[in-house]
């Protein structure tokens, strides 16, 4: 494996009195899709808000791109080229979607080109341009989410169960986008508990239960081994297979 | 902003529909048309015109007033009680650059020369009290983000504070504020106008409304259509969203307080030179009409700030020359009866 982009070494956070993270060991490949599984409360969002600063690390280190970036604040860590998409997708709903991906659009003007790679991926986007977003279907919102995360070149996507709640055409779509994102060499580190989805885009896998990683290795492995997956269902993957 | 829930709407057919969707639509400007047409109807029209444009003037400094406040609650979710203070502090350095400046240049009375002295007064205001506020955004309200109980008392003390330092710079006692003389007197309307020909205006009122008109365009315009602006409406919905894009959201509510400040102290610096004459707790007075107007509007909601502000001023002129008794009532029985319509205010920033 080669140099991770991002890595957790026995990461702790706390959410008021609740231990949540109970020391997380992470390794996010560079250039590779990782998935991060799990069952609900295992810690998985925590683990994507804590590399983002958005939950305060009690212990442990975070590093980017072999850079400590624990206990930066969260501006500072996007800047260095992590974007986020978290559950509930964070759309500025009183914003057109022109304004939220101006918004995203960090570094100034957004690029001609990138922009319309991006209608292309996400036709809709470009039909509802100037309507606020929030009213966009739920499957329209979180293109816009991953839209916005990828607007600009970034090296490392977090991505917090995309599929949720989404009609199968839409979750195909989205599984396009990252296919493209995958080919163009972007770090992703996706939330996921759709299994199938997850099997599809994965190279990588992580498995969270109780605030700790239980399982890492590669997705094919784990896809091809009946009895490590059978380990594992215990752990609550089976409702989705 | 608006636009939101009309997308899909058919248009409404027939007159009473379309009165309806008016007055659900547009709640200002239906409050706005009724009260100056029942008013119309209530006295002599060329005193009307009078009391219209003195009501647009108040309405002008009391938004200027407002505004910023309306903006750090809707923004930064914080009640802060010492605005007034602002308001009060941008009277005191306005009248101070005022009486220096019309001193030295005696006598002149030439347009000039006059705003020679009004300008830079007005911009001692602003900066006096923008250079307070972020004083005051750092070493008071800082600490206290997030907790309105703490805020409010926090910022009464703050607010007390404020006050005194005022005594301790000017004195205890009220003091007198010059009105240039190219800012006195009136324009008369030409006689040969029907009905209301030879209307006195008094110039410091006109120049008040052109002056709120143009702040009101301004604040429009940077939140419509400037990067600072969205991220301002974005930071309304979900400040953490906008931290994750890479914004420092705490940037941006430090530069939102001190524009907020910078505009209590123009207003009250405005409003010194209406009254002509100052005390350090003309703020909390101001106060008043100040909360009544960003509650009215709707918390957070420059547009409505707007219209709350003209209303408030409308009314106090109306009221008070159909029954001076009444005037006090009539702000806050205005506020009343519009919460009890549209408990959300005029036009609710609403909050996802």
């Amino acid at each position: 494996m080669s140099d991770p982009i991002l890595s957790l070494t026995g990461v702790r956070a706390d959410i008021d009195q609740y231990h949540i993270l109970h020391g997380v060991d992470l390794r996010v490949p560079k250039g590779e899709l990782t998935v991060l599984l799990g069952r609900n409360g295992a810690g998985k969002s925590t683990t994507l808000r804590t590399i983002m600063g958005l939950t305060t690390v009690t212990g442990g280190q975070v590093r980017f791109r072999g850079e400590d970036i624990t206990g930066q604040p969260t501006p500072r860590i996007a800047r260095q080229g992590i974007a986020f998409v978290p559950e509930n997708m964070g759309i500025f709903s009183l914003l057109t979607v022109r304004e939220n991906m101006v918004l995203a659009a960090v570094s100034g003007p957004m690029d001609e080109q990138r922009l319309n790679w991006i209608f292309e991926l996400f036709p809709p986007l470009k039909k509802f341009w100037n309507r606020p977003a929030g009213n966009l279907s739920g499957g329209q919102k979180q293109m816009l989410a991953i839209a916005r995360a990828v607007i600009e070149p970034r090296e490392l996507l977090l991505v917090d169960e995309p599929t949720k709640g989404l009609a199968p055409a839409i979750i195909n779509d989205l599984a396009d986008a990252f296919e493209q994102l995958k080919q163009q060499q972007v770090s992703i580190l996706l939330v996921e508990q759709n299994f199938n989805f997850s099997r599809r885009l994965g190279q990588s896998v992580a498995v969270m239960n109780d605030g700790g990683v239980v399982y890492a290795g590669q997705m094919a492995e784990l896809a091809d081994d009946e009895d490590l997956q059978q380990e594992l269902l215990g752990l609550g993957l089976g409702a989705h297979q | 902003m608006s636009a939101h829930d009309e997308i899909l709407e058919p248009r409404p057919q027939g007159v009473l529909a379309r009165f309806r969707a008016f007055r659900e639509k547009r709640p200002h400007l239906f409050l706005l048309v009724l009260m100056m047409l029942v008013a119309f109807f209530m006295m002599d029209p060329r005193t009307w015109v009078v009391l219209t444009i003195s009501g647009l003037a108040m309405g002008a400094m009391v938004f200027l007033m407002a505004s910023g406040m309306t903006l750090t609650f809707g923004l930064m979710n914080v009640l802060n009680l010492a605005h007034g203070a602002f308001i009060s502090l941008g009277a005191f350095a306005g009248a101070t650059v005022l009486v220096h400046w019309l001193n030295a240049s005696a006598g002149e009375s030439s347009l000039l020369a006059n705003l020679a002295a009004v300008v830079p007064a007005l911009g001692f205001a602003l900066a006096v009290a923008g250079l307070v506020g972020l004083l005051f955004e750092r070493l008071v309200i800082r600490p206290v983000y997030g907790d309105h109980l703490k805020q409010i008392l926090v910022t009464v003390g703050g607010s007390i504070i404020l006050m005194e330092m005022i005594h301790v710079i000017w004195g205890p006692n009220e003091i007198p504020v010059p009105r240039p003389d190219a800012l006195t007197g009136a324009f008369l309307l030409p006689e040969s106008w029907p009905v209301i020909g030879g209307v006195a205006l008094e110039k410091y009122r006109l120049i008040a409304v052109i002056l709120g008109l143009a702040v009101y365009g301004m604040m429009t315009w940077v939140i419509e259509h400037t990067r600072t602006g969205i991220l301002i409406r974005a930071g309304v919905e979900d400040q953490e969203m906008v931290e994750v894009h890479g914004y420092r959201i705490r940037l941006l509510f430090l530069g939102v307080f001190v524009a907020g400040s910078a505009l209590a102290g123009l207003g009250g610096a405005m409003w010194a030179m209406y009254r002509e004459i100052i005390t350090a707790h003309m703020g909390d007075e101001l106060m008043i009409s100040v909360i009544v107007v960003i509650i009215l509007g709707g918390l957070g909601s420059i547009k409505g700030c707007f219209y709350g502000a003209v209303l408030v001023g409308l009314i106090n002129l109306y009221v008070g020359y159909l029954e001076p008794r009444l005037a006090a009532v009539a702000t806050v029985g205005l506020m009343v009866g519009v919460l009890m319509w549209r408990p959300q205010g005029l036009i609710p920033v609403i909050k996802v």
